[in-house]
């Protein structure tokens, strides 16, 4: 099933979350991964949707989406022309012989270390689903202890912004 | 012009009521509807509630008080625009402010408490929602600072309401009471008009707050487009003419936009057949010639048929839902399709429109009306008229007479009709006999059918009889119900009798929750699983429907032969003070046909038992 990346404006309103986290799950459309924050505006926020679906039905969640009135508008971001980034934390074991490796394959991968222990360390890596799958994956061999990830969010590229229009109807 | 409200520091006078405000404020001594008051101070949150419905036009309010809820009684009582008719469920409430709503084409009101007196809504918001009836219901909350320590009579209500309703809100300062108010009733009549909920904690009600009017509404998020696009009419227009085989589908959003008349004009001028769903009865009069009848699951088979011929859809108003299209992707499979709807989400839900129209349907219809004639789009369709009027004298929708000697229930649906007439609203249940009150009512007019179509609730029929009948008090109502339906909503019987709304209430009663024994009948072997009800078969009635009516106050009959159906019908259309209600003893292996099972095709309907008609294997081209 192909992913698709939705940016949503919303009033920054109390239970507006749960609004839409509600309208996926009852209309069955998956949500692979989902971020919010306030925008620029306070009085908006912006989600960034990461949904499993099909194309026909991608069109049904949008049209869904705004149908909901405190959200303003409903973007898909085509992943070639949008910034997408994701952080992960992941504390990997470390024995003495294992420990400078780790750090290398930290420091190849352009992430940090933002915490050290006498057997283990966490590293914060930041930037694509591929990158970090691929970070994961030669970290691996060393232990992975504790792994979280954050929500997907993008921005798209060049000098528009979504939010110019949101206010114009 | 208005009066000046006195500096602080003088002693606080006793809190005014919203008469009493009235009375103060305009000269005259009556404030205009939705003249701008100015601000006035020192009033409570309840007090600010009521000010604001009455602002809003709101003329009746279904309802019943409690804890969380009493401080918006206090003032409801002094209010001299506003009627609150005292339910004996908070669901018979819904379903009156839905009947209300459909009837008259205004919002519906409900009140009610907290806690269980909200929950009791869930069902019928649901039904609201899906039938697209403009309603707003007003519940009480517990105070904010209890709220989720499971305090009395509490719940959830925004949380669990929210995938039931168009919007909801949760009010806990009273400042924004008017506002909430206003975009409540804005936002349920507008657009696709549905179901709005207003929570409002006790303490928010209780507290001092200034009544300001008219409030600032921004819905910066909810702008619903009602204005069609020119390219899209004149593509709809070329796709008309261009067809040998089109036909009109017409659902409830034709008569939501109030657009009967204008649609009357476009099927005159085109010449076009139509069908109405079970939600558009009455859009079209059933006798115009041009009218196949009702498609769906249990449509007749001309309306059926024509569908699954057409060459071209003209969808008005219509979702493509499942009872009409049957197995989707063998519905209607020569057909292009015009979609015309005001939630752009519905066109190309089920199916894909090629001339996809979003705007309100009286606009739609109108501006293709002036394109058609403009640019002279009718095309010929004689052969096609020719051919679907075959279907109808071939296969009219009719019945035969029980073997049994008991009476047959269409035959009593049709009587009630044909004495009554047209002018009255009809309002039905969920089941067989609702199938039957949509084929054999003669309507020819909007706003005269009633029912819970997209939910199928039954309990519906009593509850929305009196809230229609509230509305039209002019009017005669006939609540067609099933003796399953009428034992789950009839307390409401004891408010039309107190309130002196009388409708009159035919129970169809064939001791069995019918529709589920015609499955029974044809898919499980006649294996009668739990739909045996006990209400007339071998003189068991239990209830006994006439004793019951008697016990409320209303007038109770009761009929069993076809001699007496006549005469019984009459003597419910005398009775104008109180309810009448009639148990009509019917045979209960009556059913409903046509019939497309489910699952199946639409070139598979039945109309009678193990009977199909056989199709001349012709080629899509004619």
């Amino acid at each position: 099933m192909a992913k698709h990346v939705l940016s949503v404006l919303v009033e920054n309103k109390p239970g507006v979350l749960a609004r839409i986290a509600g309208l996926f799950s009852r209309r069955g459309f998956n949500i692979n991964s989902l971020a919010v924050g306030e925008t620029e505006r306070p009085e908006i926020s912006r989600m960034t949707v990461l949904v499993d679906a099909e194309d026909a039905p991608i069109e049904q969640i949008t049209k869904q989406l705004n149908k909901l009135v405190e959200v303003l508008k409903v973007v898909e971001l085509d992943p070639d022309l949008a910034v997408e980034r994701r952080i992960i934390l992941v504390k990997v074991r470390t024995e003495p012989g294992t420990r400078s490796h780790v750090l290398e394959t930290a420091h190849l991968f352009r992430a940090r270390v933002v915490d050290v222990a006498p057997d283990s360390v966490t590293i914060e890596g930041t930037g694509r689903v591929d990158k970090l799958e691929a970070l994961l994956a030669n970290l691996e061999q060393y232990g992975v202890k504790e792994l979280v990830q954050s929500g997907m969010v993008a921005i798209g590229r060049g000098p528009r912004s979504i939010t110019d229009r949101a206010s114009r109807h | 012009m208005t009066d000046k409200t006195e500096p602080r520091n003088k002693p606080a006078p006793a809190v005014p009521s919203p008469a009493d405000l009235a009375e103060r404020l305009a000269p005259a001594g009556r404030v205009e509807h939705g003249e701008h008051v100015e601000q006035v101070e020192n009033v409570t949150g309840a007090q600010s509630l009521i000010r604001s419905l009455e602002e809003v036009g709101c003329e009746v309010i279904f309802g019943l008080p409690g804890g969380a809820i009493l401080p918006a009684y206090d003032p409801l009582m002094d209010s001299t625009k506003i009627r609150h008719i005292l339910v004996r469920h908070e669901q018979g409430a819904g379903h009156a402010a839905q009947g209300y709503a459909t009837a008259t084409g205004r919002v519906g009101t409900v009140m009610v408490t907290s806690g269980p007196g909200a929950t009791n809504l869930v069902t019928l918001l649901a039904d609201a929602l899906m039938d697209s009836v403009p309603m707003v219901a007003i519940t009480g909350q517990v105070p904010s600072g209890a709220i989720g320590s499971d305090a009395f009579q509490e719940a959830d209500t925004r949380g669990v309401t929210m995938p039931i309703t168009k919007h909801n809100y949760l009010v806990t300062d009273p400042l924004d009471i008017p506002r909430a108010i206003a975009e409540a009733y804005y936002i349920a009549a507008s657009g696709r008009p549905g179901p709005v909920l207003v929570d409002v904690t006790k303490d928010a009600l209780q507290a001092q707050t200034t009544f300001r009017w008219p409030p600032k509404v921004d819905l910066p998020g909810y702008r619903p487009v009602t204005k069609p696009h020119n390219k899209q009419i004149r593509e709809a227009a070329r796709l008309i003419k261009a067809a040998r085989r089109p036909i009109f589908y017409i659902g409830g959003g034709v008569i939501k936009a109030r657009a009967s008349e204008v649609l009357r004009e476009l099927v005159d001028v085109t010449q076009i057949p139509l069908v109405t769903t079970l939600m558009a009865r009455g859009a079209v009069p059933d006798d115009h010639p041009l009218h196949l009848g009702m498609p769906g699951m249990h449509g007749s088979v001309a309306a059926v048929t024509g569908l699954q011929k057409s060459d071209l859809l003209i969808t008005l108003g219509a979702r493509f839902d499942d009872r009409v299209t049957g197995k989707l992707s063998t519905f209607a499979p020569l057909a292009k399709v015009i979609h015309a709807d005001i939630d752009p989400a519905e066109i190309g839900k089920n199916r894909t429109a090629d001339v996809p129209m979003v705007g309100d349907c009286r606009e739609v219809i109108t501006e293709l009306l002036a394109a058609m004639k403009a640019e002279d789009a009718v095309g010929d369709y004689t052969a096609w008229r020719t051919e679907v009027a075959g279907w109808k004298t071939t296969y009219p929708v009719g019945y035969t007479e029980p073997d049994s000697g008991l009476v047959a229930p269409q035959y009593v649906i049709e009587r009630i009709s044909a004495l009554t007439g047209p002018e009255a609203v009809y309002v039905a249940g969920v089941g067989q006999h609702q199938m039957w009150a949509a084929q054999f009512v003669n309507y020819q007019r909007p706003n005269s059918w009633l029912n819970s179509g997209g939910l199928g609730t039954m309990g519906y029929a009593v509850p929305a009889a009196m809230g229609a009948q509230v509305g039209e008090p002019d009017r005669v109502v006939w609540a067609i119900d099933g003796d399953g339906c009428f034992q789950m909503t009839n307390q409401e019987l004891a408010t039309c009798v107190i309130n002196q709304i009388p409708i009159k209430v035919a129970v169809i009663n064939n001791s069995s929750l019918g529709m589920v024994r015609q499955w029974q009948t044809l898919f499980y072997n006649e294996r009668y699983s739990n739909t045996d009800l006990h209400t007339s078969y071998e003189q068991r009635r239990i209830p006994d429907f006439v004793k019951m009516a008697d016990a409320y106050g209303c007038l109770g009959l009761r009929c069993e032969r076809k001699e007496d159906v006549d005469e019984t019908i009459k003597a419910a259309l005398a009775e104008n003070d109180v309810p009448v209600v009639i148990d009509f003893v019917v045979c209960r292996d009556a059913m409903v046909w046509p019939m497309v099972p489910a699952g199946v095709s639409n070139d598979e309907i039945m109309y009678a038992r193990g009977m199909s008609p056989v199709w001349d294997r012709e080629t899509g081209a004619s």
